[in-house]
């Protein structure tokens, strides 16, 4: 049996796999998604490390693992310092790094592991300049523990510890921008990135591996456990965080931003066509509803303003 | 991995028990893959392909989180399900609504 | 004994250790700066900017991720060190475990100082004694010249059990106090320590694999035993190595704890690290005025060393524990190692524990004479006060 090789040019996206099916990620997991294109980028020479996040489970409890890939496991706070003894183990083998034919070296944690606790090693990375590619895959709350905050969650959403009640208690900080903190460090790669459209986040990746030094990628990958939303939707879910610019795709590379979606032409579409697909947002009042749509179009402005000036 | 390596390491892909504490390695590093974990008895629907409606897009198998989608040598898709968890994104995102999800019996 | 010649340097403990791992031809390096133990990374750092050194030095943001950046590296096949002190041990804690639970034969000084509040960068072993339970063996140097040598066993040890090892020293007393170290030319290092052969290697691909995956609860508990085994195996690597450095260098290690004078003893001191080099010198004294005494310095206090603690607390009648720590409601840690080694053999020496010098507190000859006194004095039945005694405590 074997596919013919005209139906693998037509492929948007690399035939192989290196990403085992008989993982446990929820139905319609974003983040598995993620992993397996990360992987279909990379292929089989890479080094994947993992703190404390869903993925810790995702790849499989001992003695089975989900990758067709070296996987470490790490505590949650430590992804970017592992990444930077990997690699400097690495060129001290001289072994080559990043490149085509290098070994890639991939960090890969959630949004608390990366804009929160793992905030400090993050930036220790980056500034100093390891060749290697954090990705930061956003399902907005610590998941895995049981849906809770964290600083990428948006306002107005429900999580465990913002849960509503006649107090009408829910997230009131608007979404940490953890790509700005990334990019102060004038790091020489960073884009953010969507499961919804993966032949951009494999050009992106592809891009990351290319630049020398370290690269960061923010992708966003929908959760249906903890955003309460049905499970077919969560690429549907992902488009409509691009097209509302909710979560705008875009790259900054050597300095310079450019916007890749939603056109910067037109307007984008309405926060509520994101919002009404999803249970976490269902006690937000109308108040709630246009403080969120004004931050969106007014960081939106800010990101446009940004690509103006610097693209 | 080509897709018949995939196969041949789920037939072979085998549930690892192990008895004595020597059979253990030393270090906890894997010893196997997760294809010996059948995720099909998750789903509560379960996707039909209609070959009829299929335009060959790969729309599905590009967004099987599983993955669970594979191409056939005819170049139509199939379903492993074995492993497909019934999430229903490869029913919400085919074009031509060739995968319908059908409530499975058990 | 190979006769060889040595290469004497007047150093201080720090610069031991960093010519040490120098000598050990470490491949990652990743630390923090903290006083006392900047000088041992600084001067490996020039190390590599005089081009004596092929080194990846990863200068980290904190030592949390100094221990993080070394598991990283040494989970890459990679011999990784690293340095801290204190504050910077306890950041360490979570990834301590994480080294000897992912079996990873990384080697680290710590120079013993002590916690705050309130603020001390002086000499106290509490910090490296907290870490008791984390999985690492630990050795205790006595002078500059044990810190040399012990960095060097520490990787072969370590390499050969798969678990990480931690040097330690004195803050001051040996981390900045100068002494004459006689170095191992590298011919010869070398073929005392040969490159690591890696129990897994993350840049190996042929069969791809994961490090540390979810164990339940059916598996976690053989690798815990796992790692208590090859603490047990270490302490015949131990003393093998201790040995085979003897033969090849002249300084023999082959025991895990060091007797000084012990043979006819009525009571010997037991102690930990630089504090024993005053004790020997104590125990000259107190002999010439007819004390029988000896000293017992624990080079290794992990794995403990129960076995040749049983065989000596067998030939004596009393021993006096000198811990410059504490366990707070319980006693000094080596005290209750030593009692709990004890339990149950034939072995009933008086075991008495004095609180030393915590916070660097000088603790001198005459000290340890007045130790003895009462050591004597409780020996004979006499009245004494209780048994665990804070020695310098101001009660005026």
């Amino acid at each position: 049996m074997e596919v013919p090789d005209e139906i693998k040019k037509r492929l948007t996206l690399p035939f192989e796999e290196h990403f085992y099916a008989g993982h446990t990620a929820c139905q319609g997991c974003g983040a598995s998604l993620g992993l397996r294109y990360v992987l279909k980028a990379y292929g089989r020479k890479t080094i994947v490390v993992i703190p404390a996040c869903c993925s810790t489970i995702i790849a499989g409890a001992w003695p089975y693992s989900t990758l067709d890939a070296n996987l470490f496991h790490t505590a949650f706070e430590t992804t970017g310092a592992v990444i930077s003894g990997v690699e400097a183990a690495l060129k001290a083998r001289g072994i080559k790094v990043k490149g085509e034919d290098g070994v890639m070296v991939v960090g890969w944690a959630g949004d608390g592991g990366t804009a929160d606790i793992g905030l400090q090693a993050l930036s220790g990375f980056i500034e100093r300049g390891h060749d290697a590619v954090y990705i930061m895959y956003d399902n907005e709350a610590y998941m895995n523990t049981g849906i809770q905050r964290s600083s990428s969650t948006p306002y107005g959403a429900w999580t465990t510890n913002t849960p509503g009640g006649k107090r009408h208690f829910l997230e009131r900080r608007h979404k940490k921008k953890v790509i700005d903190i990334v990019i102060a460090h004038r790091i020489p790669y960073a884009a953010t990135a969507s499961d919804a459209y993966p032949e951009d986040f494999l050009r992106k990746l592809k891009k990351a591996q290319k630049t020398p030094g370290p690269s960061f990628i923010q992708l966003f990958a929908p959760c249906p456990t903890g955003w309460r939303s049905p499970t077919d939707k969560s690429i549907e879910l992902a488009r409509l965080a691009v097209q509302t610019a909710y979560f705008p795709l875009f790259e900054y590379e050597n300095g310079r931003y450019r916007i890749n979606m939603p056109s910067t032409k037109k307007d984008p579409k309405p926060i509520e066509e994101f919002l009404k697909l999803q249970g976490r947002f269902k006690y937000m009042t109308k108040e709630d509803v246009e403080t969120l749509q004004s931050w969106v179009l007014a960081e939106w402005e800010r990101l446009k303003k940004l690509a103006e000036v610097f693209g | 991995m080509t897709l018949e390596t995939l196969f041949e390491q789920k037939n072979s892909a085998r549930k690892i028990s192990l008895k004595s504490v020597d059979e253990y390695p030393e270090a906890p590093v894997s010893l196997g893959t997760t294809l010996s974990n059948f995720t099909g008895d998750w789903r509560t629907f379960i996707p039909v392909i209609d070959d009829g409606k299929c335009v060959k897009c790969y729309i599905c198998w590009k967004f099987c989180p599983e993955p669970a989608i594979y191409i056939r040598e005819d170049g139509y898709v199939g379903i492993d399900y074995d492993y497909c968890k019934g999430c229903g994104i490869c029913a919400n995102e085919c074009p031509t609504k060739a995968i319908t999800m059908e409530k499975e019996e058990k | 004994m190979s006769g060889y010649e040595p290469i004497r340097k007047v150093i201080s403990g720090n610069y031991a250790a960093a010519y040490a791992a120098r000598d050990a031809r470490v491949q990652v390096v990743a630390a923090y700066p903290i006083t006392p133990q900047t000088s041992i990374i600084e001067k490996i750092a020039e190390f590599i900017a005089n081009g004596e050194a092929d080194i990846q030095y990863v200068p980290v943001e904190s030592e949390h991720s100094a221990m993080a950046a070394c598991i990283g590296a040494s989970a890459t096949g990679a011999r990784a060190f690293t340095a801290t002190s204190a504050q910077g041990l306890a950041l360490m804690h979570e990834m301590l475990h994480w080294a000897s639970g992912a079996r990873l034969p990384i080697v680290m000084v710590d120079v013993n100082r002590a916690m705050a509040p309130p603020w001390s960068v002086w000499d106290d072993q509490t910090d490296s004694l907290a870490q008791r339970d984390t999985g690492w063996m630990q050795f205790y140097a006595e002078n500059n010249q044990e810190v040399y040598d012990g960095v060097l066993m520490a990787f072969k040890v370590a390499e050969q059990v798969n678990l990480p090892a931690m040097v330690v020293e004195s803050a001051f007393i040996l981390s900045h106090t100068y002494d004459v170290v006689e170095m191992i030319p590298q011919k010869l290092v070398d073929e005392f320590l040969p490159p690591r052969e890696p129990l897994y290697d993350l840049a190996d691909f042929s069969r791809p694999f994961s490090v540390g995956a979810l164990g339940t609860p059916d598996d976690y508990y053989e690798f815990r035993y796992k790692i208590a085994r090859a603490m047990e195996d270490a302490v015949k690597v131990i003393r093998d190595v201790g040995k085979e450095f003897g033969e090849r260098f002249g300084r023999d290690y082959g025991s895990m704890i060091e007797l000084y004078r012990t043979e006819d003893a009525d009571f010997v001191f037991l102690g930990l690290g630089s504090l024993m080099g005053t004790v020997k010198q104590a125990v000259d004294v107190l002999r010439e005025e007819g004390y029988r005494v000896g000293a017992a310095k624990v080079r290794w206090f992990r794995p403990f060393p129960k076995r040749e603690l049983y065989e000596l607390a067998k030939t004596v009648d009393g021993i006096a524990v000198l811990d410059r720590n504490y366990s707070f409601g319980m006693e000094g840690i080596l005290f209750t190692e030593t009692k709990a080694a004890l339990y149950g053999t034939d072995a009933h020496p008086l075991v008495r524990n004095y609180i030393v010098g915590l916070g660097g507190r000088d603790f001198t000859v005459k000290d340890i004479r007045n130790v003895a006194s009462d050591m004597m004095k409780a020996m004979e039945g006499g009245e004494t006060s209780e048994e665990i005694l804070w020695y310098h405590l101001k009660r005026g």
